[in-house]
């Protein structure tokens, strides 16, 4: 037989002036199992508690209803009160007979026994409360980045100055991302070597920082502060122990004339190499597909000329296995292409600007590595084709993005501000030259970026003409420009020496395939989810991965910092504990009645159910059955309503539970 | 002063299924908001409508409910992702099955309110008991409870024997 206690609150004259509270009390006074009621003017102050705790020990009560506000006011109160007179918290409910029925209600005789069949119907269900224990997990306490951009270095550098053990992971030879590729930037024009390769430095010397380049990600097991991850470090062939980084090898390597992406490809590298002068770390890596030592076995020039031995062609793909409490997810963009697409992409290329194939039609980050004074040309902007200066540019905004009939309908974002930052630069360096904009509009939502754009039109001279381009082609060594100024109302063919396009930033082709390794979700066009748009940006939905950068959406510099930082605080607050604590609103399988169909595994948003093998004392199967990781789930209960066999069951919301309170209906 | 109540001859009894993040609130809200509606309803709360078992409707018509009322955040705000997802899916196929066994379904309400929605609460509180209220009393399942004929109305000669052979 249980012993409840019910304690019927005024709250002052709140629930009173509609409810008789103590005619309620009174009623709940008869309800069977019911030990103890009184009503009380204010349950929730001090002497209101302590009437709670003193009736817990007089009346020996092993459940509590607390008739009152919403639980969502005061629920944590007298659980926290049944506690500290011994109670476990969960054996108390509370009975809103507030928002859910006084202030709702005018007529007395109606509310009252309102009021006392909600008591009855939780009465009957914390009949049925068991006692819950909090949830502990362990933390480990260090973090996994992965992607060494700007976005991946800052979380990094944040994460690692606060005390805590940093790995992180790049799949390039060198860090830096696209911001090592920039040459200045928006809205200050500062130079981006300048502000980003001493970060990279920091990164790379941080006695905090484990630095994997030229790695990846392989696989991710475990959970929230408990992750094993297992990451491949690709064959460098090249000791990263030994390597003084002199650069002899480079210089010697007989095939130099492979195109360097990092350039996108307007300059040229050898087979041995890094991707940019000030690569960090400065250890060159070979490109085995084009070095003729792994192509023909012949050569090897390299490893004789390396005064320290460092280069070594046996050396094989390594795997790690880190343990880690935390990832955030860094890996940034990639730009949009015109080229043509394989047929069934709902991402179209664009035949009217000829699928990439004239020479003089280049994109933005392209035209980064132009105006770059480290870049190929050495900061000066020329044509591709011939080196020779264009004298008409035009800029097209806006080329794959907001274009639906291309795939996709977002806005890049960037494309507005670092397009104004273009005419700029090219009007700093060709004083004689004019630069055209094609644009539908200017979204300049910035500190300062509105100013910075107006800039490019009063003080550097550039035309912007509302309207968009609807064929580019080549016409003897100039390319013709066809649009439409749709302010005048007129057609416009600009005849150009080069062409820019700001194509749109896109997620990593193959974004997904990290996704499903990490559990995390994903969007239409494979830009990372995070768990709330509003109140959660930083945090995915599965606990213990975090996101920064442009792997989330477009996103400028100022943006990204600020989101590796904010998501930098979230892996320190978990960090912060020893011991993960969590309310006990979990499901549990009951193994006798799992049939592992793995129904719930389908269902869980929170990836939270595993397959687990039931063994013998010799080790041999005896079944399969589901197993909720209590570190994952989140306690929504989507898996019971799914079970067909019923074993599987969220605490706090048991069966029993609610079956109990609907029949006392 | 307030108007006369009107006295009604038959005050059905309407269960509302909520998820604590959105409905839950929403009805909070109407409270703190001081709005008005039928006294008819009574709240049982659930993490996510993703929890929610087409049994305890079941139940809930068993145990007397004329009308029933299930609701959560609206889609794509479900605090726990995708749990109103599944449970849409679940009521639409639940619905088939209910209308099957002879429950008009005018009498279950499925529908999205969220915490910023006391209005949109108190109205579909008061619609669903204003509209079951016209429908009369739910006896179907309170007659088959009570007489447990699960299959069906034993009312010939020779089903009452063989039932009673039993
Ligand atoms: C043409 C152009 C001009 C711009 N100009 C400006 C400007 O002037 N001002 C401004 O504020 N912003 C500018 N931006 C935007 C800026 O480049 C981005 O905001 C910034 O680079 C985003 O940083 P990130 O770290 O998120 O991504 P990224 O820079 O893309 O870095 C991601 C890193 O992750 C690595 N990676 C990817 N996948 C994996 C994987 N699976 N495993 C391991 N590592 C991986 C990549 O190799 C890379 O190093 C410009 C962008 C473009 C395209
Ligand atoms: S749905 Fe139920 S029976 Fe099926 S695997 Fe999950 S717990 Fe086991
Ligand atoms: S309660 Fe929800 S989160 Fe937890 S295991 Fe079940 S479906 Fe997954
Ligand atoms: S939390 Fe409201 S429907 Fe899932």
């Amino acid at each position: 037989m249980s012993r409840i206690g019910v304690f019927v609150c005024h709250c002052g004259e709140n629930i009173s002036r509609t409810v008789d509270v103590e005619r309620v009390a009174r009623a709940a006074e008869k309800i069977s199992g019911v030990a103890y009621a009184c009503d009380y003017k204010y349950m929730c102050s001090d002497p209101g508690q302590n009437l709670l705790k003193k009736a817990v020990s007089e009346h020996n009560l092993d459940g509590i209803v607390v008739a009152a506000c919403s639980p969502r006011m005061h629920e944590k109160t007298f659980r926290k009160a049944a506690d500290a007179a011994g109670l476990n918290p969960y054996l108390v409910e509370m009975a809103n007979i507030r928002e859910h029925c006084s202030w709702v209600h005018e007529d007395k005789e109606e509310a009252t026994a309102k009021a006392t069949e909600i008591v009855t119907m939780l009465v009957e269900r914390v009949k049925m409360n068991r006692k819950l224990q909090p949830i502990t997990v362990p933390v480990t306490k260090r973090a996994l980045i992965i992607g060494g951009g700007i976005a991946g270095i800052q979380a990094a550098l944040d994460i690692a100055d606060c005390g805590h053990q940093v790995v992180l992971v790049e799949r390039d030879p060198s860090i830096g991302g696209h911001m090592a590729q920039l040459s200045e930037t928006f809205p200050t024009l500062d130079c981006s070597q300048c502000i980003m390769t001493p970060k990279m430095v920091d990164a790379a010397n941080h006695p905090n920082i484990t630095l994997h380049t030229y790695s990846e990600v392989e696989n991710v097991e475990g959970y929230i502060g408990n992750f094993q991850v297992t990451i491949r470090k690709k064959a460098r062939s090249v000791d990263m122990d030994k390597c003084t980084g002199c650069g002899v090898c480079m210089a010697k390597c007989p095939q130099k004339k492979i195109p360097n992406a990092f350039d996108k490809n307007l300059g040229m590298r050898s087979a041995i190499y890094v991707p940019f002068p000030q690569a960090v770390p400065n250890t060159p890596v070979i490109d085995r597909e084009n070095c003729t030592w792994f192509k023909s076995g012949k050569c090897g020039v390299c490893q004789k000329v390396c005064g320290p031995g460092a280069v070594d062609f046996t050396q094989e793909d390594q795997l790690i296995v880190e343990s880690i409490g935390a990832i955030v997810v860094a890996t940034g963009f990639e730009l949009y292409s015109i080229n043509e697409k394989p047929k069934g992409s709902a991402i179209k290329g664009y035949g009217e600007f000829g699928h990439g194939k004239i020479p003089d039609v280049i994109d933005g980050m392209t035209f980064e590595r132009l105006a770059s004074a480290s870049g190929p040309t050495g900061g000066k902007i020329v044509r591709p084709s011939d080196g020779k200066e264009p004298k008409q540019i035009v800029f097209v905004q806006c080329v794959g993005s907001r274009a639906r009939e291309k795939g996709i309908s977002y806005c890049s974002k960037i494309c507005c501000m670092y397009t104004a930052k273009h005419t700029m630069l090219y009007h700093h360096k060709v004083h004689d030259g004019q630069a055209y904009v094609f644009f539908m509009d200017a979204r300049t939502p910035g500190k300062g970026y509105d100013e910075f754009w107006r800039r490019s039109i009063e003080e550097e001279q550039a035309v912007y003409i509302r309207g968009a381009v609807s064929r580019l082609y080549e016409k003897g060594d100039k390319i013709v420009v066809m649009g439409s100024d749709i302010s005048l109302g007129i057609q416009v063919e600009i005849e150009a020496d080069m062409v820019v396009l700001a194509t749109a930033v896109q997620p990593r082709t193959g974004a997904e395939l990290l996704a499903q390794k990490l559990g995390i979700s994903y969007d239409g066009y494979n830009f990372y989810s995070e768990a709330h748009a509003k109140l959660r940006p930083v945090e995915c939905a599965t606990a213990g991965v975090y996101l920064a950068g442009a792997c989330q959406g477009p996103k400028d510099i100022p943006d990204t910092v600020s989101q590796a930082s904010a998501a930098a605080a979230k892996v320190m607050t978990l960090f912060s504990k020893d011991k993960l604590e969590r309310e006990p609103i979990v499901a549990k399988v009951r193994e006798a009645g799992c049939v592992a169909c793995f129904y719930c595994k389908k269902v869980c948003p929170y990836g939270a159910v595993e397959e687990k093998e039931i063994r013998d004392r010799q080790g041999n199967l005896i079944k399969v059955v589901a197993y909720v990781n209590p570190g994952v789930c989140g306690g929504c209960g989507t898996c019971q309503a799914t079970c067909p066999s019923k074993s599987v069951e969220l605490d706090g919301y048991t069966d029993e539970q609610i079956i109990a309170q609907i029949e006392a209906l | 002063m307030h108007p006369e109540k009107q006295k009604h001859d038959f005050e059905p009894k309407i269960i509302a299924f909520v998820c604590t993040w959105c409905t839950y609130a929403g009805a909070d809200l109407a409270g703190t908001s001081r709005m008005q509606y039928p006294s008819n309803v009574r709240v049982l709360k659930f993490p996510c409508t993703g929890r929610i078992d087409p049994v305890f409707i079941l139940k809930a018509f068993q145990q007397g409910a004329d009308g029933v009322l299930v609701s959560g955040c609206h889609p794509g705000d479900c605090h726990y992702i995708a749990g109103n997802f599944h449970a849409r899916r679940r009521f639409a196929t639940f619905r088939k099955l209910l209308e099957f066994v002879g429950v008009d379904l005018q009498r279950l309400q499925f529908s999205w309110v969220s915490a910023a929605e006391g209005g949109k609460w108190v109205e579909m509180v008061t619609d669903l008991t204003e509209r079951v209220r016209g429908m009369g009393p739910m006896v179907e399942f309170k007659e088959l409870a009570m007489e447990e004929q699960w299959s069906g109305a034993i009312n010939t000669e020779e089903l009452k024997e063989a039932y009673e052979a039993i």
